[in-house]
């Protein structure tokens, strides 16, 4: 019986009845053509398998949340939701914003002055989503009575990271200073954020 | 198993030969756990806890299908349906629940002994690497089906728990913020992260039960270790798995079963958080979130990152923990000494039991608050983690000067009386 090392070149193939077949290259492309459509054809089944479970319709038609001042008297600070996350508002008292101020910007590990943080004119105004850059816990600090850290902002108890009065991280495992989230002021007392 | 004197199946009921002659799955049986399986007959009982660990897996299955019948996958009503439906109307829900419970804790504690019977007694060398990794794989799988049960009663130990786990793979660069809203399906924990873990909760233990069964295949190609580490040589090493082993094992498991419905009746919320009875609250963390106690020795890993260094802490925290798993594959390749049993390992017993005491160590300081202190001492306890995998145990490997192996079981087993007694009655019989 002939097999393929009975002088048969590169370029030729041995039919079942043992006839060389020329030009042997047209039939492989069939074979890769093949296993290539049966492979976009498997990825394009997994596709949306794996995309049902991205954010859904529901999920993604985000509102924008339009936030009420008026109420939060300086030193104080509001915990509220935007996108089902948790949203804190504070009004730095001007010993805040003087400690926040007098933090050299090399020794930050995200570095931020609290005047990138806030919006022009209202420095006070510190809006931050309440989630910690490390693993997502809701940091203490924001309702009356909580373990504010070592530096005075913010204190996560899930592992430790500590923000100072300008939320910006300064010790512990968390990389990045709380988020800072698009927002706006439609009047002195009132801001949308989203 | 192969042994060329294990006993052949013959069954005498026309029922079974009829059977076995046309799927040979009683055959199969009888020689994967019964006669036809000769195992060491030197096994003590930490020997026992492969078989514990499957009886944990078919009670975690049995129960959790059945409260699955009672269970309601929303944020708004899964807290009530275990806290209310289950506990307080279902019929002997509060049973089923507790033993899920308190099951998951017993399944940790056999796994964790039957994983540190295997680093002590070197079952995970050669020809027994592929029962180690396929072992690794369980752990795996075991360890993220507990997190998604632990989640599904939407407490708020679940519900941060749920939202600290996804948030490790927001460590990864670039991606990982794409690959956490992914698993999310959102961007805080809610009904679509409740609901796929609910259906990723149910399908796993299914996918744990297959591994299960190639690491009981992979274990029968060579047979069972033992604990001097010296292969079988003849008929007098062995006796059939069934009865001996079946009966020992069934002691054991009265043992297990002991424990088990004494923490179910009595302390069934000695191994949980209190704070998993508060309802889910997104805008509140709890003051001290603490994992449940079988990942404290990894949490603790985790922590002990707290400094950025090339890279930032929170990814090599991330990187640690997994790695201080994924490290457990190597093992077989790490240790290069020919001696299986630490009995005859002087150097390697003495570091294997600071280890035992490291872990706990770790799942201490894991599960305290990170003040100072705690952090140094996990960090100290994290080296000597990865310095004993990977820098101790191969060189240890290299140098010890094992104590004299024993020429085989049965010698071990009789010191110096003869083991002829033995192997006479078996050929007899």
């Amino acid at each position: 019986m002939a097999t393929l090392d009975d002088g048969v070149s590169p370029d030729q193939t041995v039919g079942p009845g043992g006839e060389v077949l020329e030009n042997p290259r047209r039939r492989d492309y069939l074979q890769i053509a093949a296993i290539a459509f049966g492979g976009v054809g498997a990825g394009v089944v997994v596709l949306p398998l794996v995309n049902s479970m991205n954010p859904s319709a529901d999920v993604l038609a985000l509102s924008v949340t339009e936030v009420d001042l008026s109420a939060i008297e300086p030193g104080q600070a509001i915990k509220t939701t935007f996108r089902k996350q948790p949203l804190f508002v504070r009004n730095l008292t001007p010993a805040e914003i003087a400690a926040a101020d007098a933090v050299p910007i090399g020794d930050l590990r995200d570095p931020q002055t609290l005047e990138e943080r806030t919006k022009e004119g209202k420095a006070n105004w510190l809006v931050t989503l309440g989630v910690c850059t490390h693993l997502g816990c809701v940091p203490l600090g924001a309702g009356a009575g909580e373990n504010k850290g070592p530096f005075g902002g913010y204190f996560c108890p899930c592992h430790g990271s500590a923000y100072d009065t300008a939320g910006r991280i300064r010790s512990g495992p968390a990389p990045t200073n709380l988020e800072v989230p698009v927002y706006e002021f439609t009047s002195d007392t009132t801001i949308v954020v989203g | 198993m192969s042994f060329p004197w294990a006993k052949q199946y013959a069954p005498k009921h026309p029922l079974m030969q009829w059977v076995d002659s046309r799927l040979p799955l009683p055959r199969f049986v009888y020689n994967a756990v019964g006669a036809g399986y000769p195992v060491p007959r030197n096994l003590n009982y930490f020997w026992n806890f492969g078989v514990l660990a499957g009886v944990a897996l078919v009670v975690q299955i049995v129960t959790g299908i059945v409260l699955a019948m009672h269970f309601h996958s929303s944020a708004a009503g899964a807290f009530q349906s275990v806290n209310g439906t289950i506990m307080r109307d279902v019929n002997a829900g509060w049973f089923l629940r507790f033993a899920h419970a308190n099951g998951a804790s017993m399944f940790f504690i056999v796994v964790y002994i039957h994983m540190a019977r295997g680093l002590f007694y070197g079952s995970y060398k050669a020809p027994r690497e592929m029962i180690w990794l396929l072992g690794v794989v369980i752990f795996l799988l075991l360890m993220a089906t507990a997190f998604m049960g632990y989640v599904l009663p939407w407490g708020q130990m679940s519900f941060w728990g749920a939202q600290v786990i996804t948030g490790f793979f927001s460590a990864i660069p670039v991606v990982g913020d794409t690959i956490r809203i992914w698993l999310l399906g959102g961007y805080a924990p809610d009904d679509a992260a409740l609901n796929r873990f609910f259906s990723l909760h149910y399908l796993l233990p299914f996918v744990i039960l297959g591994v299960v069964i190639l690491h009981i295949w992979a274990l029968h190609i060579p047979g069972s270790g033992n604990p001097t580490g010296v292969e079988v040589k003849g008929e007098q090493d062995t006796v059939p798995f069934h009865p001996y082993y079946t009966a020992k094992d069934g002691f054991g498991l009265a043992i297990f079963l002991l424990v088990f419905s004494v923490l179910i009746f009595f302390y069934p919320d000695m191994l949980g958080h209190p704070d998993n009875y508060i309802e889910a609250n997104p805008l509140s963390t709890p003051a001290h979130i603490v994992p449940e106690w079988y990942f404290l020795p990894f949490y603790a890993i985790l922590k002990a990152f707290t400094v950025d260094f090339i890279i930032p802490a929170k990814l090599w925290g991330v990187l640690a923990m997994f790695g201080s798993i994924l490290l457990l594959f190597f093992l077989p390749w790490l240790d290069k000494s020919p001696v299986r049993s630490a009995n005859f390992r002087p150097v390697y017993r003495v570091f294997f039991w600071i280890l035992v005491l490291d872990v706990l160590v770790l799942g201490y300081v894991g599960g305290a608050e990170p003040v100072a202190v705690n952090v140094v001492i996990s960090q100290i306890a994290a080296a000597y983690y990865f310095a004993f995998f990977l820098i101790i145990v191969p060189i240890i490997s290299r140098l010890e000067r094992p104590r004299p192996l024993p020429n085989s079981i049965t010698e071990a087993v009789l010191k110096g009386e003869s083991g002829s007694r033995v192997s006479e009655s078996a050929v007899s019989a």
